[in-house]
């Protein structure tokens, strides 16, 4: 089977997210970058099941030339081919935008191959989390799509999809080819090999460029929210804080 | 005519409590921008959707039905609301921001080919719309300018908190029939599996947490201890998972459960951003750190600071003392 996993690289904050002085971007001079959990899951994913039913692992993400170490990084634990789609911009584009460039990359890649069974998302993006491109690329291809995924399961010509829901899971069971939103959770990643990591460095990465135009919703600033300034109510130091705190919880009504 | 059309989250009948949350924050809305709020149930009526408008103060409720819509599927809710939005054209058309909210209005919107506006929490309208949502989880906000007639968007979980009206009054309820593609019945939820009854780590009013702090799968063991002696659920941070000391299921976080109890125990977690988004709704939080400089620490309204290994063991002593 052949798989499509539809990757974005995103900063890698600690405890402070700074933001530039044009209040348009995160502020990345002293931040790494990551490729987004969801995202990071959806590879592994992918990954696992050409190990278990053959195929191969396509990944494509739409980013700077600097988004070329995400597509190393899905190479390095199993993915076999890669797509950059150029955004030079500097900001990301409105999801609108990327949607529309994700489906016609995905429209010019099958036409010079096989057809995707499969095409993985993340949930949403761990810095914009819009919460929509994945469905938006779907419903432009025509195909099934279910967000919110933490089992997948391949029978010969349906996916059965699991999602976790308050009380416990909802089963899915779609024909391909299909189109599914993964959540984190839905396996544990791999740490790359060294086998793994030196053959990422001779991957052969394709780039795409895709005529586009921005959509209705643009981006006036970036701000952060207003903090609730609390002061922190030191209870006490070491096990001695111990009656203190169990004073609070009846204070609150749950011991 | 236009209005603000809610879509009413409901799981086989049973209404969504987080659906109050959009209905408040749609009435609020409404109010300022002086158009009219509709509530909008996709599936099969449920008197429990007549009563619910009524507590809210809508007036107006509208049934999606059509034989193909006999449970939740995200392309045949989709679908429906886009019919509804294109036959309307509302002003507005919403949900709460959870996974299925934000789910149905993406459909609807994509198929559209409108503007979808995740996560809001604030809404205003001159000569276009001008909107702050979260990115981030919340970490950080977002100002956005739509210059469209119609707007999909969902308001952000826990955004807003729900308050039914002062004023209630009957609601006219209108049962509208769609035609479906067929094809559409793919994404419909074919089975359900159960997990134990009682809380879930969403719902639980008591949360006790650990970190990278606690340093092993089995040193969780006080930890599941006090979260039974108040009756509570045991969570735990990113490091922990990627561990695998705990499921995923127990990530509280970003990518993990958005929790909101009436105490959040957190224990040797350091509190990064993709945690603390995932605990901010809490209403009370206590850190058990012995790092005083901790995230976690300076934004938790209390705070003890010690190992926890020791000092989790004495306030399960101190709770059986006094039982």
């Amino acid at each position: 089977m052949r798989i499509l996993v539809c990757v974005k690289r995103v900063p890698a904050p600690g405890s402070r997210i700074n933001i530039t002085d044009d209040a348009l971007t995160v502020d990345t001079a002293h931040l790494g970058f990551t490729t987004s959990p969801h995202e990071e899951c959806a590879v592994e994913e992918a990954a696992q099941l050409v190990e278990e039913h053959g195929g191969s692992v396509c990944v494509l993400t739409v980013g700077p030339a600097e988004a070329e170490e995400q597509l190393r990084y899905a190479a390095s634990v199993g993915a076999n081919e890669f797509v950059l789609v150029p955004n030079e911009s500097g900001h990301d584009w409105d999801p609108q935008r990327t949607s529309h460039v994700i489906s016609e990359a995905i429209t010019q890649l099958e036409a010079g191959g096989e057809r995707f069974d499969l095409i993985l998302f993340g949930n949403e993006s761990a810095d914009s989390g819009g919460y929509q491109v994945g469905i938006r690329v779907a419903v432009t291809l025509g195909r099934a799509v279910v967000n919110g995924i933490k089992g997948i399961e391949i029978q010969d010509t349906t996916v059965t999809a699991s999602r976790e829901v308050d009380g416990g899971n909802e089963v899915y069971s779609v024909p391909l080819p299909a189109v599914l939103g993964v959540k984190e959770g839905i396996n544990l990643p791999r740490y790359p090999t060294m086998k793994g990591r030196l053959a990422s460095k001779k991957a052969e990465i394709s780039s795409t460029s895709i005529d586009s135009s921005a959509g209705p919703q643009e981006k006036v600033r970036l701000h952060q929210p207003e903090e609730k300034i609390s002061e922190t109510e030191i209870l006490g130091n070491g096990p001695d804080a111990a009656v203190k705190v169990v004073d609070l919880l009846d204070e609150l009504g749950v011991l | 005519m236009p209005g603000i059309y809610v879509l009413v989250e409901h799981d086989r009948g049973e209404i969504s409590p987080a659906t109050f949350e959009a209905l408040t924050a749609a009435r609020n809305l409404a109010q300022r921008l002086t158009e009219e709020v509709v509530a909008v149930f996709i599936g099969v009526f449920d008197s429990d959707f007549n009563a619910v408008c009524t507590e809210y103060g809508i007036s107006e409720g509208v049934v999606l039905a059509s034989p193909l819509i006999t449970d939740y599927g995200p392309e045949l809710w989709g679908e429906a609301l886009s019919q509804l939005s294109q036959e309307r054209t509302p002003r507005i058309v919403m949900s709460v921001g959870t996974d299925k909210g934000n789910e149905v209005i993406a459909h609807a919107s994509a198929r559209l080919g409108s503007p979808f506006i995740a996560n809001c929490i604030e809404v205003h309208r001159d000569s276009d719309w001008t909107i702050t949502r979260m990115q981030w989880g919340g970490s950080l906000l977002e100002d956005v300018r739509v210059d469209t007639e119609q707007i999909f968007l969902s308001y952000a979980h826990h955004s807003v908190e729900p308050e039914t009206a002062a004023l209630s009054s009957d609601a006219n309820i209108q049962i509208v029939e769609l035609e479906l593609d067929s094809l559409l019945t793919r994404t419909l939820v074919q089975e359900r599996a159960a997990q134990a009854e009682g809380a879930t780590l969403s719902t639980a009013s008591v949360v006790v947490s650990g970190g990278r702090g606690v340093g092993s799968a089995d040193a969780f063991a006080p930890l599941e201890e006090l979260a039974d002696l108040l009756a509570g659920k045991v969570g735990c941070s990113r490091a922990v998972t990627n561990n695998g000391w705990r499921s995923h299921a127990d990530q509280v976080g970003q990518t993990g459960t958005r929790i909101a109890p009436e105490i959040y125990i957190a224990c040797g977690i350091s509190g990064a951003i993709q945690h603390w988004v995932g605990a901010m709704a809490s209403k009370n939080i206590l850190a058990i750190n012995i790092d005083p400089e901790a995230n976690m620490v300076t934004k938790a309204g209390y705070a003890v600071l010690g190992d926890l290994h020791e000092v989790v063991p004495a306030i399960i002593e101190e709770i059986k003392r006094r039982r």
